[in-house]
């Protein structure tokens, strides 16, 4: 019986004390990961654990600051795309990779062409065993057809297939099912059952807890980029999982007094948003805020946490209903009146929305309110801008050479503070904060709660929208949570409870039998 | 105590942010030693340094406008056509005036007025370039192209491809006076000069000290941010667009003017002298990164370069070769010196999170 066990946990790959570190930010603090053989192997963490970080050096887009890979008796120090795919490690990433301007054929076999003679693609090869593949994956669909034309789903299923067309012995699915409908995961569980009776090993990433425990066989917890255990599946539940993603009851550390909640500064209501999609991306959302009160908000990918955000703060010009800022009814969409109003954002995309990259760190952080800086209506006051910057330095300590320094030489925690000062000085009265710690040092993420422990404490109304649960719980004394664009769930402080806001913020996720039968009752 | 440190990363920063300087230097140097050995020239007597600041201003001129416009990402193409048909119209309303079939009268203009009307002319271009830009989402490089042929095609139009000479105007019709523009002094200093010193001084202090600057840099730099921030991203490059427009009208002007008369093919690749001046003046064509004050020396590098050639008698084509090599090697400099960039963020990110462990 032992013996018997011992043959079953027969590593494949084994990754030894592998780091990673970014400029600013340390992503891997010498974690260790096994993958055993012919099994699915889970890895789990919260984002920012490491665990996206981890596939890439083992796919080898990235290559490790230290640290080895042990695969077959050999050893790697890294490697690189193309040793990665020669010694079987495919991957499936979490953004989809595909060429929507390319048929399906030519994307399963992009890079590795089937030639006719020297130069000349063999299109009806390509095409009759992309066919073959992805009849094996139970999908009709025409590997002539243009990706872009595929529903999401569709498109996973063509990465899987694109995966599978080479001889894997290792498939790294990083979050394979957020795109998939309840029908498509099914089928994706039973070809991962069919990939392991072949010997395949799985590397199956997924923020869904539930899967999780259906699919795996080992689970590996990351957490702040280091390991912090490995276990058989059968000898966890799904407590554990969180309670060891989470990391013990942090949860106390920023918020336990109660906030003195003022009235109501922000009025929402019957937010209305189109997507390009059918159906809606906001659906008749309303909700208030009130003075120095933290409210959260919380949901899944795609439930229209961001969309909210952007919405209020003007950015949809075809965002439909009504927004009252202390009672006054906001006007047509537009950023600028808002953020003289008092609304600012902190965005998502640190990078992308946040920073101008170009710019130094004192004219980032003075850019949305120069208005408030300007005398004589255009000439900028050169101390009165360094007086706002300074205390901006000092109230939120950012460690930087000084004010004139670019942006881009600054750690991301502090990065993040830049633009969390850049909405402050544009003297707001709720803010509105988009998954605010993102990509950032455990140490920076409790600077920024505190912050905003700070601000509310003055007064500010501060929405939260977080995919991290422990943050809602630390910090928020209520919690609105969004499927699908509308609101499924409110929680006061007292009430909020993870089990609540997770089986609310499913609500509406249902597949189409499910919905049918419903119908029909 | 990081400062001896730091100090051996910024010589080698402080020198190429310099180069161009350096670089003027150097050519100044250079053409003044050969002028001087070779054919007993003084290179650096004031009347022939005036003359070179003479055919700088019209670069220049140009290139400030064109720095703000790839400041913000963009690129202008149509800026040499616009002088073309600014000079043209200017020339028609001076040689022929205003001529109404309908009422079977002409109008002449006073110069002052006709100046206006281009200058208006050249911004109403550069807002058709903006427009196209930010309401239709053509690309830059194309819609300036558009305009770039059709501003060429109507000062062809304009005249059927005919010279418009003798642009002093008459007294009897009350529109003399064109010609001072270009030939008239202060201080001793050509117009043409001051005009680009003032706009200079102008556009230095609005790219350093006001919303408007700055917001043309956010918009190079990350539009997105930009835009979150409340900038007005649309109406902001419009603006660029006009003000570059109004540039080149400015430049249509002063040729026209210079030579007492207005060709339909005036102007012609002075787009391309614009770019070079702003990318030698360390303006970054992926845009939020230039000023207008390293474009004007970038302007020099090419007016010493072209002028000191002629002097020695260096052919035509052989110019142009000598000045693509010089482009070149400004973008490879400015390679250089990112990475350089960037090298010194990671020691100071490397420095940092040292600091941060202890």
């Amino acid at each position: 019986m032992e013996e018997k066990k011992e043959a079953e946990k027969e590593v494949l790959l084994r990754a030894e004390n592998i780091r990673k570190v970014y400029p600013g930010t340390t992503a891997l603090k010498g974690v260790d990961f096994n993958v055993y053989k012919g099994k699915v192997n889970v890895l789990v963490g919260e984002n920012g654990a490491g665990k996206s970080t981890l596939m890439k050096i083992l796919s080898g887009v990235e290559t490790p600051t230290s640290g080895k890979i042990i695969l077959g008796g050999q050893e790697f120090t890294h490697f690189t795309p193309k040793t990665a795919t020669e010694q079987g490690i495919g991957i499936i990433y979490q953004e989809l990779n595909l060429f929507p301007n390319m048929n399906v054929a030519e994307n399963i076999f992009l890079g590795k062409e089937i030639e006719s003679k020297p130069g000349w693609i063999d299109h009806k090869q390509q095409e009759d065993k992309a066919r073959e593949l992805l009849m094996k994956l139970e999908q009709d669909i025409d590997p002539k057809v243009l990706v872009q034309s595929l529903k999401v789903g569709q498109q996973q299923i063509v990465e899987i297939a694109k995966a599978l067309s080479e001889d894997v012995s290792i498939l790294i699915m990083d979050e394979p099912t957020s795109a998939l409908s309840k029908t498509e995961v099914d089928v994706l569980f039973q070809i991962i059952d069919e990939l392991k009776s072949n010997g395949v090993s799985i590397i199956y990433i997924s923020h869904r807890l539930e899967e999780l425990i259906q699919i795996g066989d080992f689970i590996t917890v990351l957490r702040d980029g280091a390991l912090i255990t490995e276990k058989p599946m059968e000898e966890v539940n799904l407590q554990w999982i969180v309670s060891s993603m989470v990391g013990g009851d942090s949860s106390k550390i920023f918020h336990s007094g109660q906030r003195s909640i003022g009235e109501a500064v922000l009025k929402v209501e019957d937010l209305f948003l189109q997507g390009s999609a059918e159906e809606p991306l906001l659906d008749g959302v309303s909700l208030e805020l009130n003075r120095g009160e933290v409210l959260g908000i919380y949901g899944l990918l795609g439930a229209g946490r961001s969309e909210l955000l952007e919405s209020v703060m003007g950015i949809h010009e075809n965002a439909g209903g009504r927004i009252f800022l202390d009672d006054e009814e906001l006007g047509e969409p537009d950023i600028k009146d808002r953020i003289k109003k008092g609304i600012a954002l902190v965005p998502e995309d640190r990078q992308r929305e946040g920073l101008v990259q170009t710019m130094s760190v004192s004219h980032n952080m003075t850019l949305a309110g120069l208005w408030r800086i300007v005398q004589s209506k255009f000439h900028i006051g050169s101390r009165k801008e360094s007086e706002n910057v300074n205390s901006m330095f000092q109230g939120m300590s950012i460690k930087a050479a000084g004010p004139e320094v670019l942006i881009t030489s600054l750690s991301g925690g502090n990065q993040q503070k830049v633009v969390f000062g850049k909405s402050l000085l544009t003297n707001p009265k709720v803010l509105l904060l988009d998954e605010p710690t993102r990509g950032i040092d455990v140490g920076a993420k409790g600077e920024i709660f505190n912050i905003m422990n700070d601000l509310a404490e003055k007064g500010l109304g501060i929405i939260l929208v977080t995919s991290e649960l422990k943050e809602i719980m630390a910090i928020c004394d209520r919690v609105i949570v969004l499927s699908k664009g509308k609101v499924t769930g409110e929680f006061s402080k007292s009430e909020i409870d993870e089990d609540a806001l997770v089986n609310a913020s499913a609500i509406g996720h249902m597949t189409t039998s499910q919905r049918t039968v419903r119908e029909q009752v | 105590m990081n400062t001896l440190k730091r100090s051996d990363i910024s010589i080698g920063m402080v020198l190429l942010k310099l180069r161009t300087v350096i670089a003027l230097v150097f050519l100044t140097v250079i053409f003044t030693i050969l002028l001087q050995t070779g054919r007993g020239i003084n290179f650096l007597h004031p009347l022939n340094l005036i003359t070179i600041a003479k055919h700088v201003a019209i670069t220049g001129i140009l290139a400030i406008g064109m720095t703000f416009v790839i400041i913000t990402g963009g690129i202008d193409l149509s800026v040499g056509s616009i002088v073309g048909l600014t000079g043209m119209i200017a020339g028609g309303l001076i040689h022929e005036g205003l001529v109404l079939n309908v009422f079977g009268i002409t109008i002449y203009f006073h110069v002052l007025v006709i100046m206006l009307i281009c200058l208006i002319l050249g911004t109403l271009l550069g807002t058709v370039n903006g427009l196209l830009i930010t309401k239709l989402n053509v690309a830059p490089f194309i819609g300036t192209l558009g305009i770039m042929y059709i501003a060429r095609g109507f000062a062809n139009i304009r005249s059927g491809g005919a010279t418009f000479p003798n642009l002093q105007g008459k007294a009897e019709l009350g529109n003399t006076g064109f010609p001072i523009l270009g030939a008239g002094r202060i201080l001793g200093l050509p117009l043409s000069i001051w005009i680009m010193i003032v706009l200079l001084g102008i556009t230095l202090y609005v790219s350093k000290k006001t919303p408007l600057g700055r917001h043309i840099y956010a918009i190079g730099g990350n539009r997105r941010a930009a835009e979150l921030s409340g900038v007005q991203v649309g109406r902001t490059t419009t603006l660029v667009y006009m003000f570059s427009g109004f540039c080149s009208a400015i430049v249509g002007l002063i040729i026209a003017s210079q030579l007492v008369a207005a060709h339909p093919a005036t102007g012609e690749s002075y787009e391309m002298n614009a770019i070079a001046a702003a990318v030698l003046g360390g303006t970054s064509l992926s845009g939020g990164i230039g000023t207008v004050g390293g474009t004007i020396v970038g302007a020099f590098v090419i007016g010493v370069l072209s002028d000191g050639l002629v002097m020695l008698g260096v052919s035509q084509f052989w110019q142009n070769v000598i000045k693509g090599f010089v482009i070149i090697a400004a973008v490879v400099f400015d390679q250089m010196q990112q990475k350089m960039n960037a090298r010194s963020t990671e020691v100071k990110d490397k420095k940092s999170r040292k600091e941060d462990v202890a």
